[in-house]
């Protein structure tokens, strides 16, 4: 039985269809193995072969998979809150309450999305003083820990957008102690409020300027940025291994 | 820039389990360097499927966590009606437990600028790459320059009452001298570990336990006026 079905997954790889969507065809040789990686828009950002101390748990723990993990999770249940919700206030809490009562699922779907957003600035700094403390950040992936610290900030901004948006209690008086830091910039710090504000006070517009940041701008800025980061893991010599002696092969 | 060199040098610097070697190799004869062959695995499958376990186990993990606990929801955002305390999302609650004891243009825009800016130019500020253990060199001198920063730092934060930045600060210091005064060959176990550390490992390790004091503390341990409460009981 088992071998019919191995037989009929190999007849569906081999066919023209399967092959003209996915450009590297059945088998399981080496060549195989690296065509499935290489010949994908997606999978080519990484490298074809990884040394196998830098796989191992010890390494990264994880932590940089689980962090895009949570931010996978975050657009999926991200792009299913955007169906129930309205930027406009006080419709905004008003839709909280729906998903809380009429909305199947829609408690469970605004749990996830919240819990997996903690977890994600938790990860995030955790991943930061892994790759810290392994000394991993050090030539020649200095600019690559630049890019993970834009993504600290991009993730802190995304996590601080988004706690507005249920327009509940806990959201304004929380967006409204953030953005009365904003003020204290010298000179233009009322300007500066004002323009991430859209007014004096959080208001419905504050809420709209939120949402967009929030679903649109920093979602893709993130995108863009995890992109470079993952590219550059590659094209800096793949995940640090731990001693610099075996650097020198990688570049 | 400088004259162009006429060698590189490769160090290898695991002396724990090899004798240090240092290897000129002048770049006009240009010897082939064999470096050891290392494992190596296919990405697809081996890496692929020990990223998807990975973020399938986190991923199990928030959806239990999303079933037993519901996200806070308070009622309709009231402007006239301000909670005390108002606080930000825990991440950001060590900053403002710092706004507590400074003006906000240092709390808010000072602090977080530097630390930013500190954390973007760690990798190029980083000239000691081979770590080298912060007491191996100059120890007097160093130490001198230590102690007069440590003493000044722990003024600062007493002048503007900052006892909570003040004990970790204190901690690290401890930690630090004791590592200054371990001798890097008869030590062994924790104090041989920290003879080893670089300044940078002591910075970061400080920032850290800073960012984790504070930000526990204004998560859990403060209350109306931003007094100190305990979590399980309430107000002191």
């Amino acid at each position: 039985m088992a071998n019919t079905a191995d037989q009929l997954v190999d007849q569906v790889r081999e066919s023209r269809i399967w092959r003209s969507i996915f450009r590297s065809g059945k088998g399981d040789s080496n060549l195989h193995k690296s065509l499935f990686v290489q010949q994908n828009v997606f999978l080519h950002l990484f490298s074809i072969k990884a040394r196998k101390r830098t796989v191992e748990f010890s390494a990264t723990w994880y932590l940089g998979a689980m962090t895009l993990g949570t931010f996978m999770i975050l657009v999926i249940t991200g792009v299913l809150l955007m169906l129930y919700y309205h930027p406009s206030a006080p419709q905004a809490y008003a839709d909280m309450k729906d998903l809380q009562y009429v909305v199947s699922s829609g408690v469970f779907l605004r749990n996830l999305h919240r819990w997996s957003a903690h977890a994600m600035v938790f990860l995030v700094f955790a991943h930061m003083f892994k790759v810290f403390y392994r000394g991993a950040y050090r030539a020649p992936r200095e600019f690559n820990w630049v890019i993970g610290v834009v993504l600290l900030l991009v993730t802190l901004l995304l996590s601080y957008t988004g706690y507005l948006l249920p327009w509940d209690q806990l959201a304004y008086w929380a967006v409204t102690v953030g953005s009365n830091i904003a003020s204290a910039v010298p000179l233009m710090g009322a300007k500066i409020r004002f323009l991430m504000l859209g007014g004096t006070a959080v208001n419905a517009n504050a809420l709209l300027r939120f949402y967009v940041l929030h679903c649109v701008i920093l979602p893709l800025t993130a995108l863009l940025f995890i992109t470079v980061h993952f590219w550059r893991v590659r094209k800096d010599g793949g995940i640090y291994a731990g001693d610099h002696s075996s650097e020198r092969s990688e570049r | 820039m400088s004259t162009p060199k006429d060698f590189t040098v490769v160090l290898d610097s695991d002396a724990r389990k090899t004798p240090r070697r240092i290897a000129f190799i002048t770049k006009r004869t240009s010897p082939q360097v064999r470096v050891k062959d290392e494992e190596r695995v296919m990405t697809y499958p081996e890496v692929f499927f020990r990223a998807v376990v990975a973020v399938e186990a986190l991923a199990i993990a928030l959806v239990v966590t999303a079933l037993l606990w519901d996200a806070p929801l308070e009622g309709l955002a009231d402007p006239m009606h301000t909670p005390n305390p108002a606080k930000a999302p825990w991440y950001f609650l060590g900053l403002q437990e710092m706004l507590h004891y400074f003006p906000p243009v240092v709390a808010g825009v000072l602090v977080p600028g530097l630390v930013v800016m500190a954390l973007i130019v760690i990798p190029y500020f980083n000239i000691n790459i081979e770590a080298e253990g912060m007491w191996t060199k100059n120890k007097s001198r160093r130490l001198r320059i230590f102690g007069i920063v440590v003493v000044l730092f722990c003024i600062f934060l007493a002048v503007f009452h900052v006892w909570v930045a003040l004990v970790p600060t204190l901690i690290i210091a401890a930690l630090m001298y004791v590592a200054s005064q371990a001798d890097p060959q008869s030590a062994t176990g924790f104090r041989r570990s920290l003879v080893r550390k670089p300044l940078s490992y002591w910075i970061m390790t400080w920032f850290l336990f800073e960012l984790v004091v504070l930000t526990v503390i204004g998560t859990f341990f403060r209350g109306p006026g931003w007094s100190w409460v305990l979590p399980w009981k309430g107000a002191l």
